[in-house]
């Protein structure tokens, strides 16, 4: 068994923003049943032993969580690297300066589209301004700063637009990545997985900004996996490298996988130490390695490459967690995702896609 | 790889933290999407990049140290952080500017 080298921590699940493609489940964790600051050093010095060299410090909004400089030094005083992941919303002067002396490492700072009206339609809040004021202040304190933009129908043909946002900023990285269908995306789906004619514009406006920002700026572009041949190396495999603690302190091997909890009990760091969770638990136990496998990834050659794709989207898809990943061409089950691209490239643009449901509630007004 | 020159100057990417590791008893660098454990030639080159010694002078102290040419091993290495843009270089001044 390899150690962990990375724990997303989310501290919360409370959000100021509403995005219909929220990686946190639809089931939301309760503020009073949220971890403490000690139970999450206790938690973070038990990864630290295991192996834990990243910590990505998550939520929903981790700014929402009153004693986050502290969490962020102590974090650094157990040798951590840390990464803040935030909308934004929140990120003071005084308290930036504070998470600067605290140690924090690097601060990734989510925007949902290039333009103002978009980007608060889409966050169903609004935030542009505030996110754009953060992104500055990030830069201007010397954090290095990733620029993350969740694309899809709605947002992708901006792509020009975002890559000049980006750079405007000087963002160090920047992550263009397709949404993930799980839980809210997978719900939304219908309105977000974009169109094959979507994809091949962006592709070439993205190698471009590659090659001229090359020595500034690392660009990430991922494609939905609905378009790929292959699955993605979910997690770099089950169990493998990474886990997630929500902010009631379960244990999971991704962030998605807290609907596992119909078919394996979930273990928490209350009852359990992070140690044999991750060792023994049923549910990093199930998928671990090929010994799950069965055909087509059992005798495939693939498989030690993407560790059979994503059991999330197996379960979701297929209904059946020991599925090969749906998007597999190999799969028996390819003809579920096919008709989720061919419904997508029906419909020809983005505005005639059906409407969001937004993360806990209709979508408000903007006021 | 062949296209670290000598004369560069290799130093960190800002982001980038060269730390011990006292559970894997190994140095590792630490970046904001990933961590590389380094073995010990590893953690002895990247030591010495400081954005002042150029590949050549990392090369030639080391190749001192160890008794044996280096250069490849140097390069090599240099050139897999580069790729993973770990690692950024102050080129020589003149001619470049």
């Amino acid at each position: 068994m390899l150690d962990p080298v990375g724990l997303l921590a989310e501290l919360t699940h409370r959000c100021p923003l509403h995005c219909p493609y929220c990686s946190n489940p639809l089931a939301l964790v309760d503020v009073g049943d949220e971890l403490t600051r000690d139970e999450w050093v206790r938690v973070w010095s038990e990864a630290r032993a295991l192996g834990v060299l990243q910590l990505h410090l998550s939520g929903g909004e981790p700014l929402q969580r009153p004693d986050l400089t502290s969490l962020v030094g102590e974090a650094r005083s157990l040798g951590f690297y840390t990464n803040l992941i935030t909308s934004g919303i929140g990120l003071t002067p005084v308290l930036a300066e504070r998470l600067r002396a605290a140690g924090l490492d690097h601060v990734q700072i989510s925007l949902q589209a290039a333009d103002r009206e978009r980007s608060d339609r889409i966050a169903g809040t609004r935030s542009y301004d505030a996110k754009l004021a953060a992104a500055r202040l990030v830069k201007a304190l010397g954090f290095p700063l990733t620029l993350n933009v969740v694309l899809h129908r709605q947002n992708i043909d901006d792509i020009a637009a975002l890559l000049a946002v980006a750079e405007e900023l000087a963002a160090d990285r920047l992550e263009l990545a397709n949404t993930q269908y799980y839980g809210w995306a997978l719900r939304n789906r219908a309105a977000l997985l974009p169109t094959r004619a979507q994809l091949e514009r962006a592709e070439p406006l993205v190698q471009a900004a590659r090659e001229r920002l090359a020595e500034r700026m690392e660009i990430i572009y991922v494609v939905p996996d609905y378009y790929e041949d292959y699955p993605k190396p979910c997690m770099g495999g089950w169990g493998r490298r990474q886990l997630t603690v929500t902010p009631n302190g379960d244990v999971l091997p991704c962030p998605a996988a807290s609907q596992f909890g119909a078919t394996f009990p979930i273990d928490n760091v209350r009852r359990r130490p992070l140690d044999s969770i991750w060792r023994e638990s049923a549910l990093f136990d199930a998928f671990r390695g090929a010994a799950w496998m069965r055909e087509p990834c059992r005798s495939c050659p693939r498989r030690e490459v993407d560790f059979g794709g994503c059991r999330c989207q197996a379960l979701q898809v297929t209904g059946d967690a020991w599925a090969t990943d749906p998007v597999c061409r190999l799969s028996p089950q390819r003809a579920l995702i096919d008709a989720a691209v061919r419904t997508a490239n029906a419909a020809p643009a983005a505005d005639s896609a059906p409407a969001l449901a937004y993360r806990w509630s209709a979508p408000r007004a903007l006021d | 790889m062949s296209g670290i020159r000598p004369a560069a100057r290799p130093r960190f990417r800002p982001f980038v933290r060269l730390q011990w590791d006292p559970v894997r008893g190994k140095q590792v660098l630490l970046a904001p999407e990933g961590a590389l454990v380094l073995n010990e030639t590893g953690a002895a080159i990247a030591a010495l990049c400081n954005g002042e010694r150029s590949v050549a002078d990392i090369a030639e102290e080391l190749g001192r140290r160890y008794e044996r040419p280096v250069d490849q091993d140097v390069a090599t290495f240099l050139g897999r952080l580069a790729a993973r843009r770990l690692l950024e270089f102050a080129e020589e001044q003149a001619g470049n500017a």
